[in-house]
């Protein structure tokens, strides 16, 4: 069947053409087209916008919004954005990352997503029809979602903090068995003073490990202190079981995988 | 389904077709213009056998739609030899036997010659990423790498 491509100036008229029922609107193309070629015929048109807005990469300081249309290739060779270049390196092989954008990689299922868990640990909002929502509140309802998101926006330190860990089996490109990032800030005496942990493919969809964030909390990050937190990590998980692990291998590996972000 | 009109740059010729909307370029490349370099793999972005260049950038023709490449410079593997020469790159995979089957070898060698157009002398590893995106099920990978290092040695050669 063929799909019919509307193109609009702004996101307000891109919008206003998204209720129709069968429209999705189209991204990269890596996952609606990829699903339109497999025959999910729930997709019968497709809108795009092309607001310059969408395709903006602004850093301010420390500040740093990501329009939707943003590319994986486009993160990973930002300078400003260096500490999140492994991240964005980190999906698909080169084509896809020239294709993949931010906005699409919100709304990737498991074992997809691995930005959007990168994200995840940068507490990111996410900017939707004229507001802005915490990621987690978007993630959690993103199947209800019928307007375009237009940006992420989030806190970058240069100076470190930030990391993050990609579990596959193929080098170096393989879909992943898990994906963790953490956002560690830590006292002067070696502490960790905050912490927030993103999970992928713990879930079908990239979760936060509350649970192990809050046993970092107060402890230095050595074998012995980041123990209680390992044995958390998999708490209020629900791993997902695909043809590269299954349920019961990711929540076995998770904490071996956690630690060694945590340690290194 | 009414047509819409498509107009971009292939391999340097100016191209223009109608085509039904939601036409990917693969279909447009392959069954409208003729250019069959592009081999339809998986559909699924998984395979890369669909890899062109547009506007210096490798992209997968199997999810993109043609009329969003309206303007654009496409370059496809059909468009690398010049006046009955081969392209160091092609040249390389054949005297390499980087290529059994053949059905990848036109993306990978779209890969490759993005990775040697950015990075004229690049490392193993810097191949090996480059060519991530490509699967190959006949020759275990390492004849193509090699190909590609050995291209690349040529043209800084051809260039000293």
């Amino acid at each position: 069947m063929a799909l019919a491509l509307q193109t609009f100036s702004t996101v307000k008229d891109a919008n206003a053409a998204l209720k129709s029922a069968g429209t999705r609107y189209l991204g990269g193309g890596t996952l609606v087209l990829r699903a339109a070629n497999e025959g999910d015929v729930s997709v019968s048109s497709l809108i795009r916008a092309t607001e310059p807005s969408l395709s903006a990469i602004t850093v301010s300081g420390s500040d740093v919004r990501i329009g939707a249309s943003v590319t994986m290739a486009a993160i990973a060779r930002h300078p400003d954005l260096a500490p999140l270049a492994h991240a964005a390196r980190a999906v698909g092989g080169p084509a896809i990352r020239n294709m993949a954008t931010v906005g699409g990689n919100l709304f990737a299922p498991a074992p997809y997503g691995d930005f959007t868990v990168a994200l995840l640990a940068l507490d990111a909002t996410v900017s939707i029809d004229g507001g802005e929502m915490p990621i987690e509140t978007f993630l959690a309802e993103r199947e209800s979602n019928h307007a375009i998101v237009t940006a992420v926006g989030f806190t970058l330190q240069v100076d470190g903090g930030f990391r993050f860990l990609k579990v596959s089996r193929v080098k170096p490109k393989g879909v992943s068995v898990l994906s963790i990032a953490a956002m560690l800030e830590q006292a002067p005496d070696g502490t960790v003073s905050s912490a927030r942990i993103g999970l992928g493919c713990m879930a079908d969809r990239p979760m936060r490990a509350k649970a192990a964030e809050k046993a970092l909390l107060g402890r230095k990050l050595t074998s012995s202190g980041i123990a209680p937190a390992l044995a958390a990590a998999g708490d209020g998980s629900a791993p997902i079981t695909d043809p590269i692990a299954s349920a019961w291998y990711r929540n076995e590996v998770l904490p071996v995988h956690l630690g060694r972000l945590l340690l290194a | 389904m009414a047509k819409v009109p498509v107009q971009f740059t292939l391999n340097g010729a100016e191209k223009a077709e109608f085509i039904d909307s939601g036409t990917t370029l693969l279909h447009a490349l392959r069954d409208k213009i003729g250019d069959t370099s592009p081999k339809g793999g998986c559909h699924q972005g998984t395979c890369g056998a669909c890899s062109v260049i547009i506007d210096g950038e490798l992209r997968l023709s199997c999810l993109t739609l043609a009329e969003t490449c309206n303007g654009a410079a496409i370059t496809t593997t059909s468009g690398l030899s010049k006046g009955g020469v081969l392209h160091p790159l092609q040249r390389a995979f054949l005297d390499a036997f980087a290529t059994q089957c053949g059905f990848c070898t036109p993306g990978m060698i779209m890969a490759a010659k993005v990775l040697l157009d950015q990075t004229p002398n690049p490392s193993r590893d810097e191949v090996v990423e480059a060519l991530s995106g490509n699967i190959c099920r006949c020759t275990g990978y390492e004849p193509i790498i090699q190909a590609v290092l050995t291209a690349a040695r040529s043209n800084s050669q051809n260039a000293a």
